[in-house]
This record gives structure tokens, sequence and C-alpha cells, in this order.
């Protein structure tokens, strides 16, 4: 089983992101779970929401406390909220981040690689420019980063569950897949 | 069977868009919210012919589903916590006026203090109002739970209402895999609506719900046992129906690994999908442990409960509600189940995961920890923090 935690604030679509990946892989035929933990329910505070991925029926309804995956989806909530707290030791993180991954502070042997989801929200006109949102553009990092989801089946789970501008949403998505750096 | 990704609250929906009941009176509240919002689309998309009603109240809600049930058509409404709560008065009108009402229940907490989060207080505090009650473990079982709640509550032997549970957020906002079935089939499982002197036979006058002096009360209530212990039977039947259609088949209890086991944990909704978990993980460690998930709550089925729980080393009973001064509900029920066991079971009551407290794997390992090493006390309270 793989177990994936976003951190996002609310606003940010982090919880929609979850949702978006576990369908994708409930249609390559696997099966998932996606839920959400809601603080209070406020645009800006921090959410937690969370994605398992597994080839059998997943029966676990609990928060996910030793991530494979770490999804931020702001990069300040990592000086808020201990983002790393579980994560395996082979295991993987990702930030919305314009910067290289060495320069965000984060002190651990796992690899963490960056993608600047605000930039391409912005470009795209995905939320306001005061409140981008970058969901469907860290969902395309994401991808390439873990390469078990196609990103074709997250491009398509995107058009099916984005509220508005699916095109917009699938075509941001594909360009932080592409514009990935190794 | 095509497999779909939703949740649960939209798996409610899309039933409810299958069976097509002829009222919907509703009035939102999380985390019931979904359904409700995903109705009012199909409605307003003219995917459905039901007379939709956005009621001022929850109070309303079920006056409205009472009213329409009474005149002859098939109703439907959800709701949560407090608005449960508001409806209080009309539950009880419904369940002894014998309306095939169908509810869904988002499990919440109750205030106060308020709190949006998963627990079983709301449907647990309506357990006497006289609802037939059903609790899911998963998007599909909610949905297949719905879908059957219709035939249940129609059943010319039962005509009561049913309350189809699932726990809020944890099932209600879980996007998971899950296969519906056709609207067709559905449509024939669930058949035409049957009303029994509807009001609105304007040939055949009838009243329904007048005022009940000391000679008749007592029968009706009486009338109202029979319709559950009649819906024990009637609950197995459309159960064994609905797995001919679905390849789905559903009981009272569902038991885990229980065969051998020295020690069983007997929950309710989802937490009895974790506890499957938790018990693969035991066994793996050579504990002899088993789980069972209970899913039918009224009726209970004191007889199947008895059976699986005789001559355990020790019988965990996990409540996500209390009763404050005396015995959690299903403890409560559990016990007297068993209480005439040849070989009873020492039997232990774990209060837990109340107003939403997340209750992981290592958790509920601790509960069968406790039975095997002696520890565990009459009532628990897993993981509150002193």
């Amino acid at each position: 089983m793989i177990e994936i935690r976003f951190h996002g604030r609310g606003g940010q679509g982090a919880v929609l992101a979850s949702e978006i990946l576990a369908r994708a892989a409930i249609m390559e035929g696997a099966n998932a779970s996606a839920f959400p933990f809601f603080g209070v329910e406020r645009k800006g505070s921090p959410v937690t929401a969370f994605c398992r991925i597994d080839d059998r029926p997943i029966r676990l309804h609990t928060g996910i406390y030793e991530p494979d995956h770490v999804v931020v989806l702001d990069q300040a909530l990592i000086q808020l909220t201990d983002v790393l707290t579980g994560l395996k030791d082979d295991g993987t993180v990702l930030v919305n981040s314009p910067h290289d991954p060495e320069d965000l502070g984060l002190s651990t042997d796992c690899k963490i690689d960056t993608v600047d989801a605000t930039s391409i929200a912005l470009e795209r006109r995905l939320g306001s420019k005061s409140s981008p949102i970058v969901n469907t553009a860290i969902l395309g990092g994401f991808a390439r980063q873990c390469e078990f989801v196609p990103i074709k089946a997250i491009l398509d789970s995107i058009r099916y569950m984005a509220p508005i501008k699916k095109e917009e949403n699938a075509k941001a998505a594909l360009e932080a897949y592409n514009r990935w750096r190794e | 069977m095509k497999r779909l990704a939703m949740n649960g609250d939209q798996a409610i929906a899309l039933s409810w868009k299958q069976i097509d009941p002829d009222v919907v009176a509703s009035y939102p509240i999380t985390p019931q919210t979904i359904i409700v919002e995903t109705y009012a689309e199909y409605v307003a998309n003219g995917e459905v012919k039901t007379e939709y009603v956005c009621s001022e109240s929850e109070h309303s809600s079920m006056s409205m589903c009472i009213g329409a049930s009474a005149a002859g058509a098939r109703s439907a409404t959800a709701t949560a916590s407090a608005g449960l709560a508001y409806m209080w008065e009309m539950l009880y009108i419904a369940a002894s006026m014998r309306l095939p009402v169908v509810m869904t229940v988002a499990n919440r907490a109750l205030s106060g203090p308020i709190n949006i989060h998963c627990d079983h207080s709301d449907s647990m505090g309506a357990r006497d109002s006289g609802w037939i009650q059903i609790y899911a473990e998963n998007v599909q079982e909610a949905y297949d739970n719905s879908i059957m709640s219709f035939r249940i509550a129609e059943n010319m032997d039962v005509r009561l209402p049913v309350m189809n549970c699932l726990d809020g957020f944890i099932v209600t906002h879980a996007i998971e895999s899950m296969a519906p079935l056709e609207d067709d089939v559905v449509k024939k499982f669930i058949g035409d609506y049957e009303a029994i002197h509807p009001l609105l036979d304007v040939k055949s006058p009838h009243s329904h719900g007048p005022f009940d002096m000391p000679e008749y009360y007592y029968e009706h209530k009486y009338g109202q046992q029979m319709a559950m212990e009649n819906a024990l039977d009637v609950i197995r039947k459309v159960s064994e129906e609905y797995a001919e259609i679905s390849g789905r088949k559903y009981d009272f209890i569902e038991c885990y690994r229980c065969e051998d086991a020295d020690y069983v944990a007997i929950s309710i909704g989802s937490t009895a999908g974790t506890m499957k978990q938790v018990v693969d993980d035991l066994r793996e460690e050579g504990h002899m442990v088993g789980s069972i998930k209970l899913r039918l709550f009224r009726p209970f089925p004191f007889e199947d409960v008895a059976k699986m729980l005789n001559g355990r080393k020790g019988v965990a009973v996990l409540d996500r509600a209390m009763s404050f001064g005396a015995s959690a509900p299903l403890f409560a029920d559990v016990r007297s189940a068993t209480f005439d066991n040849d070989s009873r079971s020492p039997t232990f009551s774990y209060i837990y995961g109340l107003g939403g407290r997340d209750v992981g794997v290592e958790d509920l390992k601790r509960v069968y920890y406790d039975m095997e090493n002696g520890t565990a006390e009459t009532v628990n309270y897993l993981g509150v923090k002193l």
C-alpha cells in the first residue's frame, strides 16, 4: 500500500488533489481512498488530506501517520507544521516552491523535490493572484516524481473533477510534469 | 460491473437518483450536505422526477416526509447530529404511524462543545425511536444499504422507517472505489411503491395519526415491536435478494477471522474496516483474535451476537458514543445478548473516537493486548488524555 499525505491551506485545493489522485488510481484499476481532515473550515487555515493506493481493497479508515510520500502545497507550512512527521525512510517530499530543494530548510535524508506550482497556476489564471489554486499543478509534479499513477490518468481525473477551467487545470498539471527539474 | 470513484454522500445521492423517490425534503447539515446538494443537482437537471423541498428546518423535513408518506409518496431525507436531534419529536411519529420513510444519517457528534466530526451519539440517541438502524463500513456498503433500506421499510410485514447510517467525514467525505448497480436493476429491485390507505385517496378517506387514548396506545406500541421483530426475517431475505443482483452478501453481523479466535472485538461502522487490518497484523504475530462488525443495530440481532460470542476468552465492545452514568449503547446490548450463553465470555466496554478522535491501528491493537494481559477494565476509555 502506498500512503500519501497532502499539506495545504484551505482554498488551495489539497483535498481535491487527494481526490483526483485517488480517482486516477481507481480508473487505472487499483484500489484507492482519499479523505480530508478538516480543522477549522476556513480559507487559509492548514488542511491535511490523505490518499491510499493499493492492489487490494482498502479497509483502513484512519489518518496516515507514516506516509510514503508527502506533498506540500504551501512552502510556508514547513515553518508551521512538521510536514515530515512519520515520513518513511525511503519516502519522498514534494514542495510547491520556486527554490531548490536544499534551500527549503528541511532536514531529512528523504528525496526532496520542488515544483513551482504557484507560477504555473498564476500563468493559467487558476484562482486569484493573491490566492492561486495550485493543486492541479502540483499533482502534475507528483506524477513525475513518483511515477506510479500515469500522468494521463491524472489529467483525465482533473478534467472530470475540476469544478471550473477543466482544460486550464489539466494544462497546469501537464506543464508541471514537463518542466520537471531533475 | 463498472467501478467509480465517489464519496459516501455522493453514493447515497446516486442511490436515491436510481430509486427516484416521490418526495425528498431536507435541510443541509455537515457532513450530510453533499447528499442534498448532489440530489438538488439531479432535480435541477431533470434527471429525477422527485418533488424536492428545501425545508426551513429538520423538524419540518421530517414532518414533510411524514405527510408525504401518509399521502402515499415514497419519501427520503438525510441529516446529522443537531439536525437529527431537532427531528426528535417527529422521529417517533414517523415510526408510530408506521411510515416507511428512509433517512440517511451522516453520523456526527452532538453538541456541546460543538463539533462537526464523527461519532455515533446522534443515531444512538435515537435508538429507541422505533426506527430500524443499519450502519455502513465504507462507501460501497452505504450505497448498498441505502437501496436495501427502501425494500425493508416498505415490506408489508415491517412498514417502519429506516435510518441508514454512515460515519461522518470518514465515509461521507472519503473517495473510494465502488461499483453501483445499473439503474434498471435498482428500479426492478425496489419495485413500485405501495401506499396503505393514502390520504390522497379521496374515494376512501382515512385518518392518519389521530389522538390515542390509553385503551389503544399500548397496543400500537406492541404493534411496533412486532414489526421490529418481523424486520429480522425481512432484512435477511432482502439481503439475500440483493446478493443475487449485486454479488455482495450482507448479514446482520460480519465476522472476520472469528472461527478460532480467543479474543473478539465488536464494533460498528468504519472502525470495523480498520479492525480487519488490526486482526491481520495481530494474527501474523500469533495472536488468536477476531473482529465482528455489527451492521444492524435496531432491531438488535440478539441470537447472532450471542452465538458468535459464546465461549470466548474475552470480548471487547467498541462504542463511539456514551450513555452518561450507564453502559454505552452497544455494550449494554451485547452484554444483554450474551447473558444467557452457556459459556459466558468476559466482556469489556471500550469507548473510543468521540467527536472524530482518530483511532489508529496501534490504538485498536491495545484493545486485544489489554484482554490478553488481563489489564482490560470493565469500562475503558481508549485514547482519552487525562
